[in-house]
């Protein structure tokens, strides 16, 4: 059954930079949607316009969620959703955490937002949580605030508080960037172990085929705005059609296998075009 | 005789923590502890690790922006430690640094000229070749001398960095995660530049990531760091070959490989919990808290590191052995 399916998404932001350029996604419930890209390539705007996050641009096409469209919602219709049957998570979890409330507050702000619990109820919710995305002395720490926890940990908390509400769809715009590998590897777990147990689906927004690779059953490889390619991870990974797919999957230095002398590289990446070209201005 | 490019001997840095309005002094975080380090010229050392293990605090050591507890460093034979500020000046022009932020490791308000130009400045030194060859020399074009930093890509400003840290001809470049802030096409671009101006100026690099599959790819020798400790060191390809400590094996194994079924049929070696706070690190063993193999003797004594196999240097009371398969 599909959970979530995006018509010719097209995002412009007020300076005319057209961020996303008529995108189609589908995504079944309980399924792994990799979406790879590197920065620019509008993978994280694309994340946010399903979130309804994006007031200041236009935003044309349409992201039908279990049936409901999205785009026609208004603000107290989309908060009913967010947080509790869409949940997100960012890249940077600082910027995500309010400093003056200890981490378990937050969660259990999360949970009643939306659950009808009293204060000790959420508190043990927002503990659980933080057992199960692996902090230490749960009990403790649900205590501590913001800038007690080391850059990975408040990443789990953030993943705690997305997790807490058990969404149908959780967005993870690249969760484990900022992690280190043995940590990433536990969280990778943990979302892989929480979409068998709960079948939440997640649609992983990431630059990293390697979690795409672990992860993802359907993977669409975005480029200045738009899909160029997508299918299954096999085929996507095995067989790929398109040139930026494969210079993609080429250029990252690996572990294992042969050792390339000089690692093949992309013709144009994004990010170099990005800022000294003109700005590409879409009438 | 000629004394190594870079000499490391026992090092230990331990900063003090304070907690309070008296700013009381709690006790002390041991960053690095007996660290040890040789790199010859035009080789690359790479150092891995994840975040807490100390391999940023190595970094700055080396490049004396802070001084150590204990232990030398030895650059080209003469310690630097004990160089006055006009020796170490000289020292500087053979040791350089890039730093993982491009951004803010640029002055915003300076042009790319000023930028480029500081160096020999600081030196007091005239700029011996202009500063266009020098953009060039690191993929720029020569008008980019005019701009300012925020006009820049990463991969670019990535690249700046890079100019100003060759500028005065150093032998020796100290990169702190150097790609990690960028894209991996851009990745793959610095990773190769590096390697270039490597061959062409034979520079000798400690190349300090996270990213096992770019150290991989530029080092020729590589130590794996664990809470201050250097926990394994071995040539490049005998490190991933046959890994013999078990951190060095579960940090390969949680590298995730952009190939499905290879990626989805393989065993990960999931480390159970956390890193252990530096303020009270385990007895014995760093690692034996969330070591699979710890046993009595890794709370006891803790393993020194001893040469196991031509080329590999392992601490651990159990090493993985070497005919086993030990492929990732």
């Amino acid at each position: 059954m599909t959970l979530l399916s995006v018509r010719g998404l097209s995002v412009e932001f007020r300076s005319g930079v057209r961020a996303v350029d008529g995108l189609d996604l589908e995504l079944d419930a309980g399924a792994v949607l990799g979406v790879v890209g590197e920065s620019g390539s509008g993978k994280s705007v694309t994340s946010l316009a399903v979130m309804g996050l994006l007031p200041d641009a236009r935003v044309t096409g349409e992201i039908r969620f279990a049936g409901q469209d999205l785009t026609g919602l208004g603000q107290r219709a989309l908060r009913r959703i967010r947080g509790n049957r869409i949940a997100m998570i960012f890249q940077d979890p600082l910027s995500c955490l309010n400093p003056y409330y200890p981490v378990g507050f937050q969660i259990a702000e999360a949970y009643r937002a939306h659950r009808r619990a009293g204060r000790r109820e959420a508190h043990h919710v927002a503990v659980r949580m933080l057992d199960e995305v692996g902090i230490p002395e749960p009990d403790r720490r649900a205590r501590a605030y913001p800038h007690e926890f080391s850059g990975g940990m408040r990443q789990r908390v953030m993943i705690a508080m997305a997790l807490c509400l058990e969404p149908d769809l959780l967005i993870a715009d690249e969760p484990t960037t900022a992690l280190d590998v043995t940590v990433q590897a536990q969280i990778l777990d943990l979302l892989q172990g929480l979409r068998e147990r709960s079948g939440t689906a997640i649609m992983l927004i990431t630059h990293d085929m390697g979690v795409i690779a672990g992860l993802a059953d359907d993977v669409v490889v975005m480029y200045r705005g738009r899909a160029v390619e997508r299918g299954a991870v096999r085929e996507v990974f095995y067989r790929p059609r398109d040139a930026y797919t494969k210079g993609l999957l080429a250029c990252v230095p690996r572990v294992d296998g042969a050792l390339p002398l000089r690692l093949p590289t992309l013709q144009a990446p994004v990010e170099e075009q990005a800022s000294l070209e003109t700005p590409e201005v879409t009438p | 005789m000629n004394a190594p490019l870079l000499e490391v001997q026992d090092l230990v840095k331990r900063f003090p923590v304070r907690h309070g309005l008296t700013r009381r002094l709690a006790g002390y975080v041991t960053a690095v502890d007996g660290v040890s380090l040789r790199v010859e010229p035009g080789e690359t050392l790479g150092v891995v690790g994840e975040s807490g293990c100390g391999k940023s605090t190595v970094a700055r050591l080396i490049t004396r922006l802070i001084e150590p507890t204990s232990g030398t460093i030895r650059v080209a034979g003469r310690e630097l430690h004990k160089l006055d500020e006009a020796a170490i000046r000289t020292v500087r022009r053979d040791l350089q640094m890039i730093f993982q932020d491009p951004f803010s490791s640029l002055n915003p308000r300076k042009t790319v000229r000023q930028i480029l130009t500081a160096p020999f400045r600081y030196q007091g030194l005239a700029p011996d070749e202009p500063v266009e060859h020098l953009l060039e020399r690191v993929g720029l074009r020569p008008e980019h001398a005019a701009r300012y930093p925020h006009e820049f890509s990463g991969g670019q400003a990535q690249r700046i960095g890079i100019a100003r840290a060759l500028a005065l001809r150093p032998k020796l470049v100290v990169c702190d995660e150097p790609v990690s802030a960028l894209d991996v096409s851009v990745q793959a671009q610095i990773l190769n530049l590096l390697k270039d101006l490597q061959d062409e100026y034979r520079l000798a690099y400690v190349f300090i990531a996270h990213d096992l599959g770019a150290v991989r790819q530029i080092s020729t020798r590589i130590v794996v760091m664990y809470l201050g400790t250097v926990v394994e060191a071995a040539d490049r390809d005998a490190l991933f070959a046959h890994a013999a400590h078990p951190y060095t094996h579960a940090l390969l194994s949680a590298v995730p490989l952009p190939d499905p079924d290879a990626e989805r049929a393989r065993e990960r070696i999931v480390l159970r919990g956390d890193l252990p706070s530096p303020l009270n690190p385990p007895t014995g063993c760093p690692f034996r808290t969330r070591c699979p193999k710890a046993a009595e003797i890794c709370t006891a004594e803790r393993p020194a590191l001893r040469l196991i196999a031509p080329g590999q240097e392992v601490a651990c009371h159990f090493p993985e052995p070497l005919t086993v398969e030990g492929t990732p």
